[in-house]
């Protein structure tokens, strides 16, 4: 049996690895994702003090650390049984907001986009945010900078540290805003919204409208029909702060709508030697293996998760384009809401529409009267010993989950973060792509290669938080082995 | 030092993560507009983050080819020390880059425990496993198709200075891109660069010097948690009984997170001069506090029990970036 090892990070740091077997006919027997790599927060967060972890969690990622250190606050507000006043519950999403439109901008311009915007068989050197610039131009590259700028900007007014905030604490948030920094955040917030539709524009000038492209966003290479799961508020619309956790099968049918306290009673992880990062599956449908469907326990959390799981969006222009985003895979509505789409490079699109969401959310809370309320934090009276919360993260739902003694020190740590939601689908998105790709007597020419990094790469895989690998373009060295190890041809794609 | 090579070729920097978060090369892409000046100077030739080249190309390239590398994450696992060591060779100058491999930041609270102790956490006790056969996480395993392999995860985690030679450090979790700037600047003119083994990015004296707080010199008789009260805006925040590392912190940051109301934390390891942190951290503490005025029973003994009553995490709290770089290093055998 020959063997075919995608190292897209151990030649380089060694935090990402794909095993393709092939059978004697060339064709794929089996492909395994790999992720070698652990740093244990769940085992060294035990015996430190529960109101640090805002500060030690966002340590997982240094991408994401708004994520950890907003699950890492609410399960702090649970754990000490204090509730943020109207104030620190408005900054809190207004943070996470910005951050949102920063993160999702970086990986449509720099990460996954240039996949659509260059092509995925344009050649290496293009397929990149510099090739992005040469095709749409120098001042949209200028407008991808000054998203990120002004965004982080707000993340460090109000967080104090432009990476890796402080403001977090139970029962709210450190710092009051003042009202010209409110008139800051309310421009901010509009650019933002202008630069989400602006971007939404792009992908249908580049994508929607190039036949190829669209061919490639509904075909079967990148289909998955499995369980989704986000977060909704109290009329099933998505929400990334705050709301219940709504699992929807592959017929789109709600499964279950959960509080975070009860993510145990419908999680489960499955543990494989070969990986150290686990593999989340739901509990009740049982872990099946890396199978589609019903009857497998393999769930999806992503935009395009979060997106099959609302009945619709908040905000009215990404419900705009959340219609047209249906339409567009001829989604039918059962029960007043639309079949889940499961063309998973569909996933791109749904960040978009995600970014204006966040962009018009950023702007409605900055309007809020109540953001420059002096009143920010609550002082908790008891200490409850157990604590679990939820955001959503932009890879995929986070829950913290911490227990105390009566000290508020910490006895138990469990993290199940947003990639590691998607480590079986990223598993069969790799395998489906891999069998659809390799096949007896193919050449595997970089455009293929390209192919299989996309079935990653849609994901938008923080292997920061899983692996600790920036999410990134990644060289791809393909070696070609006998069962025996000989190493039969080597095949690289280079920037 | 580096202007020379610029006449012929530029001359080429690497930047690499090890067990690292990613916060470092997020700094880096925080320099913004710099980043081009950076691409104008210096030949970026091996970043995982930004460019495609692969380890067999450092591996190609000649013995102190690279003129800077700037090495970020701690030494966790056989690879992390392989690449520590490798890059090395390659390099002229290596600094070590951020908490992780400056001291080992927070995944150095790792050295409390074992490996196993954390594959038995991790793997068989959490509250969400579904792990019937208590599965592990193996350096070999056979599969039907053949096998699969891990690198192994080790029992301590070192900082880079611990498994090879280092030139310079670049305190911060992660270090401020203000301070990458003047780094920058300084590479960049082609100075002299510093006596080896020196701090770069960051100041010699404590974040207390950069602190607009006030101080009043108050001896107080304890103290308290952050979750406990809403501190006073304006005055000194370890005054006011919380335990602000400011004091026995390297500055260069700009004392961001007292300006939130949150107290230093320690990010930027021990000021120049000092070994360990913590041990500054606690030595000073002696000096605000007064017996007298703490609370607990009549006697000497009760009363100190009542102070560490508040500090029930000192690992944690004193040694939250600098356990692997301190004198105890972790935990003993």
């Amino acid at each position: 049996m020959n063997r075919i090892s995608i190292d897209p990070i151990t030649r380089l740091e060694g935090h990402g690895r794909i095993e393709i077997f092939l059978d004697d006919q060339g064709d794929v027997a089996n492909a395994y994702f790999q992720v070698p790599e652990l740093r244990g927060f769940e085992h060294f967060c035990i015996g430190r003090l529960a109101e640090d972890m805002p500060v030690i969690t966002s340590r997982i990622c240094g991408v994401c650390p708004e994520a950890h250190h907003m699950a890492s606050a609410k399960a702090l507000d649970a754990l000490f049984g204090v509730d943020p006043p109207p104030a620190g519950r408005v900054i809190r999403e207004l943070v996470y907001s910005a951050f949102y439109v920063s993160d999702h901008t970086t990986h449509f311009y720099a990460l996954g986009g240039p996949d659509f915007i260059v092509g995925p068989d344009a050649p290496p050197s293009e397929r990149n945010i510099f090739g992005v610039v040469r095709k749409v131009g120098v001042e949209i590259g200028k407008a991808v900078i000054d998203c990120r700028k002004r965004n982080h900007h707000a993340i460090e007014m109000l967080g104090g540290r432009g990476i890796h905030p402080v403001a977090g604490v139970p029962g709210g948030w450190s710092r009051a805003v003042t009202e010209p920094e409110r008139m800051e955040l309310l421009e901010i917030a509009r650019k933002n919204i202008d630069f989400a539709l602006f971007s939404l524009q792009v992908f249908h000038d580049i994508v929607l409208s190039n036949p190829a492209h669209a061919e490639l966003l509904t075909s079967d290479l990148f289909l998955h029909r499995t369980y989704y799961m986000g977060m909704v508020d109290d009329q099933n619309r998505a929400n990334f702060y705050d709301g219940m956790i709504r699992i929807v099968g592959p017929d789109g049918v709600e499964l279950v709508k959960y509080d975070a306290n009860a993510y145990l009673e419908h999680i489960a992880e499955h543990v494989e030697p070969w990986t150290y990062l686990k593999f989340p599956f739901l509990r009740k449908t049982g872990w099946k293996g890396f199978v589609d469907g019903s009857d497998s326990g393999v769930y999806c959390a992503s935009p395009l998760a979060r997106l099959n799981v609302s009945d619709r969006m908040a905000t009215p222009k990404a419900q705009g384009h959340f219609e047209r985003f249906y339409e567009a895979f001829g989604c039918k509505r059962v029960n007043g809401r639309c079949q889940p789409v499961h063309h998973r490079l569909a996933t791109h699109w749904a960040r978009l529409i995600e970014m204006l969401y966040a962009s018009e959310r950023m702007l409605e809370l900055a309007e809020d009267p109540v953001l420059t309320s002096p009143e920010v934090r609550r002082i908790p009276e008891k200490i409850v010993g157990i604590g679990i919360g939820c955001v959503e993260a932009p890879r995929g739902t986070l829950t913290h989950h911490y227990e105390s003694d009566e000290r508020g020190v910490l006895t138990r740590v469990n993290l199940v973060v947003g990639t590691t939601n998607n480590h079986a689908p990223i598993s069969m998105s790799i395998r489906r792509a891999a069998e659809g790709l390799i096949k007896r007597g193919v050449v595997a020419t970089d455009g293929l290669l390209n192919r299989i990094e996309m079935a990653f790469r849609l994901y938008d895989p923080c292997l920061s938080c899983a692996t600790h690998a920036l999410p990134g373009r990644m060289p791809l060295v393909v070696n070609v082995r006998s069962a025996e190890g000989e190493l039969l041809r080597t095949l690289k794609r280079d920037a | 030092m580096f202007r020379e090579h610029t006449k012929v070729d530029k001359p080429l920097l690497s930047m690499y993560w090890a067990a690292s978060c990613g916060g470092c090369e997020i700094s880096l892409l925080n320099l913004h507009e710099k980043i081009l000046e950076i691409d104008a100077h210096f030949d970026l030739v091996f970043c995982p983050c930004l460019v495609d080249t692969k380890k067999a190309g450092v591996e190609a390239l000649p013995d102190r080819g690279i003129a800077v590398t700037l090495f970020n994450g701690a030494v966790r696992t056989e690879e992390n020390r392989e690449m520590a060591r490798l890059l090395r060779h390659k390099s002229q100058v290596l600094v070590a880059y951020g908490s992780c491999a400056y001291e080992g930041c927070m995944p150095a609270l790792s050295n409390l425990s074992t490996a196993s102790e954390h594959m038995r956490t991790i793997y068989i006790e959490s509250p969400s496993l579904d792990n019937p056969t208590r599965a592990t996480p193996a350096p070999g395993t056979p599969v039907a198709e053949g096998e699969l392999r891990l690198p192994e995860f080790f029992d301590r985690v070192q900082t880079l200075e611990q498994v090879t030679d280092v030139d310079y450090f670049i305190p911060g979790c992660p270090p401020e891109p203000r301070q990458l700037s003047n780094v920058v600047d300084l590479l960049l003119r082609g100075a002299p660069l510093p006596p080896k083994g020196s701090v770069l990015g960051a100041g010699r004296s404590t974040v207390c010097d950069e602190c607009t707080r006030k101080k009043q010199d108050k001896i107080i008789g304890g103290f308290h948690r952050t979750f406990e009260l809403i501190p006073d805006p304006d005055q000194c925040l370890l005054e006011q009984g919380l335990i602000c590392m400011g004091i026995a912190t390297r500055d260069g940051c700009g004392g961001l997170c007292p300006k939130v109301n949150m107290p230093c934390t320690g990010c930027y390891g021990a000021p120049e001069g000092v070994q360990d942190q913590g041990a500054k951290m606690v030595a000073s503490l002696g000096s605000i506090l007064d017996l007298g005025r703490a609370k607990g029973g009549p006697s000497g003994q009760d009363r100190i029990d009542a102070i560490l009553d508040a500090i029930p995490d000192c690992a944690g709290t004193f040694y939250k970036y600098s356990l692997a770089h301190s004198i105890l290093k972790g935990k003993m055998g």
